[in-house]
């Protein structure tokens, strides 16, 4: 029954349970719900119709519509030719002079570089399903019927995995120093971890914000005013090159680690104003409300405030969220070998170096699938969270 | 005072800032006793009965709800608001829960009760405010006088020995009024303790043991609704019923 101890329950001499009658003494009101009427049945679509209505129903719209249509006409044709029509798809650098297109051979030869950077060629299967196992992981965190605890048990398994896949020195697997990592993992894992450690921390930093110990209260503005006021390359560099310098003799901590502390905390500090948003948005009743039910602090934020402060900023979390992870290509400057570094060594090859120009629209369509994924999906999520408030 | 006596207030005061809200108001409210507090607007009537549950901390005085004194001690506070639920004017639902779990929340989490046996409770009392079939619908999708009593059901669901309402009907449209007060009389035909701000003079007449008028931070006059309405005392009570009454 209640955890409570006695001397809690004890003044309650109330009747605990309503009498049963009341139950029955009144009738229940009518049920509000009543079918809505059906929607006429959907007029068929006229093409005509609606260009006419819509795109040449004014002389302007009529001009401005024109002007659309050269537009596309000059500038759809010649990137199709370039992109699609006259690209050559395989073969060597010789086929790619002749032709008048792009050349993604330099993809096809290179791919392997681009992906998975200096890690030892023959071993590149591990990163690959590492990677794999990890996408496949955060497709499945967003699907609402896997969100039970086992989810994290299973989370568990996957970073051991990927652990064991991508360092070895177990089970007959060769060790790899992560100085040798590169490419698609190290983007996906520096992006994913530092949003998955920054998001928790911005929350605390936003309650922080709003404290009313001042010591508290001071602190979170000062870190937060701090991270925001130099650019990232700059706490990068601070996190690589300084810190270090504070650390006992002997004592060394791994650079992709010092990376991935200075892109969370970066991180967190622009999150926590995001989230900070969403707190000064919850109206001063809700915390009224729950104070006067006798909720605790951590239960009133927990229960209340949070789960509807997060809601309403779900857009600009996501945004942050998708700079974070296009930030990781910064970290070429510590020395890190992420996707668009091992993309820029894959154009110094002599004979494809006419080439770059399709390794970056390679690399950028990589970029593009994730961040474009991660739009969708809070798209999902806002209309999940907002499918029965109405405000 | 009496022994008897649930709430006190004795000589409390309260500032906003320089602003002098609360001037040493004393109140005895005994066990079962149904108290409307009136009076024109900005006269601390809300004010005083935040007191209560200390939604505002007094400045002066003291305030002793069932035998425990409301200071700063967080345990004291604690215990008080288990024993005190309230009502606000803007409801105050929590928007992201269902009607059922807006009930169940506190007691599973303050109380610690088993989920099914409170769902049982909330169940029976979403009958009693006669909104059962609601119980899964969220507060928004509700109107305005059956989001009222899913707050007083919330209220209730904590078992609560006292309520506080503050002005639990001035944001309902007229027709939403009665069943709300409706509700409000049937609980205080139960034995239920109240503390409540309305203009509702006729709820006032029909269920209040006794009325306190507040003008300034004042309690200006406190007696009975016979007293009150045939025979006020202050020429400000006459000038504020002549006011309302009216219409
Ligand atoms: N948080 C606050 N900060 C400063 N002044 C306040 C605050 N809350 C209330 N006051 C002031 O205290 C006075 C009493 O307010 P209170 O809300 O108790 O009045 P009320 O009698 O409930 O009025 P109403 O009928 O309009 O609700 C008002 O003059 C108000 O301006
Ligand atoms: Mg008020």
């Amino acid at each position: 029954m209640s955890k409570h101890s006695p001397a809690d329950q004890a003044p309650i001499p109330t009747a605990p349970v309503p009498p049963a009658h009341w139950a029955a003494s009144y009738e229940e009101e009518p049920s509000q719900a009543s079918t809505p009427p059906q929607a006429n049945g959907m007029t068929a679509l006229k093409p005509f119709g609606w260009a006419k209505d819509n795109l040449f129903n004014t002389p302007l719209n009529t001009a401005l519509t024109v002007a659309c249509l050269v537009l596309l006409w000059l500038v759809v044709p010649p990137m199709a030719n370039w992109l699609l029509l006259n690209a050559s798809w395989s073969g060597s650098s010789e086929a790619c002079r002749e032709a008048a297109g792009a050349c993604w051979s330099v993809i096809v030869v290179k791919h392997r570089l681009i992906f998975f950077g200096t890690y030892p060629y023959d071993e590149q299967w591990r990163p690959f399903l590492a990677c794999a196992l990890f996408v496949a992981m955060l497709g499945a965190s967003g699907v609402r019927a896997f969100w039970r605890p086992w989810l994290a048990g299973a989370w568990a398994l996957t970073l051991v995995g990927m652990g064991v896949l991508m360092w070895g020195g177990v089970a007959g697997l060769t060790y790899v120093p992560n100085d040798r990592w590169g490419g698609l993992p190290i983007t996906l894992m520096l992006s994913v971890f530092s949003i998955a450690l920054a998001f928790p921390l911005s929350i605390l930093l936003a309650l922080g914000r709003q404290s009313s110990l001042p010591a508290i209260r001071t602190f979170c503005v000062g870190f937060i005013e701090a991270m925001r006021g130099v650019p990232l390359v700059s706490v990068l560099f601070m996190a690589s090159v300084m810190f270090p310098l504070f650390l006992p003799e002997g004592v060394t901590v791994d650079k992709l680690l010092r990376a991935l502390a200075g892109m969370t905390l970066f991180t967190a500090a622009y999150l926590a104003e995001a989230v900070r948003g969403g707190l000064q948005a919850i109206p001063k009743g809700q915390y009224e409300a729950a104070d006067a039910l006798g909720l605790g602090y951590w239960q009133k934020t927990m229960l209340i405030v949070l789960p509807q402060a997060l809601r309403i900023v779900i857009p600009p979390i996501v945004n942050q969220f998708i700079s974070a992870f296009k930030d990781t290509s910064l970290v070429t400057i510590v020395g890190l070998y992420d996707l668009l570094t091992a993309a820029t060594v894959a154009t110094t090859d002599p004979e494809w170096r006419p080439y770059f120009a399709e390794v970056y629209v390679f690399a950028g369509l990589m970029f593009w699938i994730f961040c474009f994924s991660m739009s969708r999906y809070s798209q999902w999520l806002e209309r999940l969270a907002n499918r029965y408030t109405r405000r | 005072m009496t022994e008897t006596a649930i709430i006190e207030l004795r000589k409390v005061g309260k500032w906003y800032n320089s602003y002098h809200a609360l001037r040493d108001v004393s109140l005895s409210v005994a066990k079962g006793e149904k108290v409307v507090v009136c009076g024109p607007s900005g006269s601390g009537k809300s004010t005083m009965i935040r007191c209560i549950n200390r939604l505002e901390a007094h400045q002066t005085g003291h305030i002793v709800v069932d035998g425990i004194e409301l200071t700063d001690d967080v345990k004291a506070v604690e215990k008080i608001r288990r024993k005190v639920g309230m009502v606000f004017q803007n409801f105050n639902l929590f928007p992201h829960l269902t009607v059922l779990q807006n009930l169940t929340l506190a007691p599973i989490w303050v109380r610690g009760m088993a989920k099914s046996e409170i769902e049982e409770i909330a169940m029976m009392y979403l009958k009693r405010v006669r909104i059962p079939d609601q119980a899964h619908k969220f507060p928004g999708q509700l109107s305005g006088g059956q989001q009222q009593r899913v707050a007083i059901a919330r209220a209730l669901c904590m078992r609560p020995e006292i309520m506080l309402f503050d002005e639990p009907t001035s944001a309902l449209d007229p027709e939403m009024v009665k069943e709300v007060l409706d509700v409000m009389t049937e609980l205080a035909g139960e034995g239920m303790t109240m503390v409540c701000v309305t203009h509702e003079m006729g709820f006032a007449r029909q269920v209040a043991d006794s009325i306190v008028f507040m003008a300034e931070g004042s309690i200006i006059e406190s007696g009975s609704p016979a007293e009150f309405f045939e025979n006020p005392k202050s020429e400000r009570t006459r000038q504020f019923l002549g006011q309302i009454l009216e219409h």
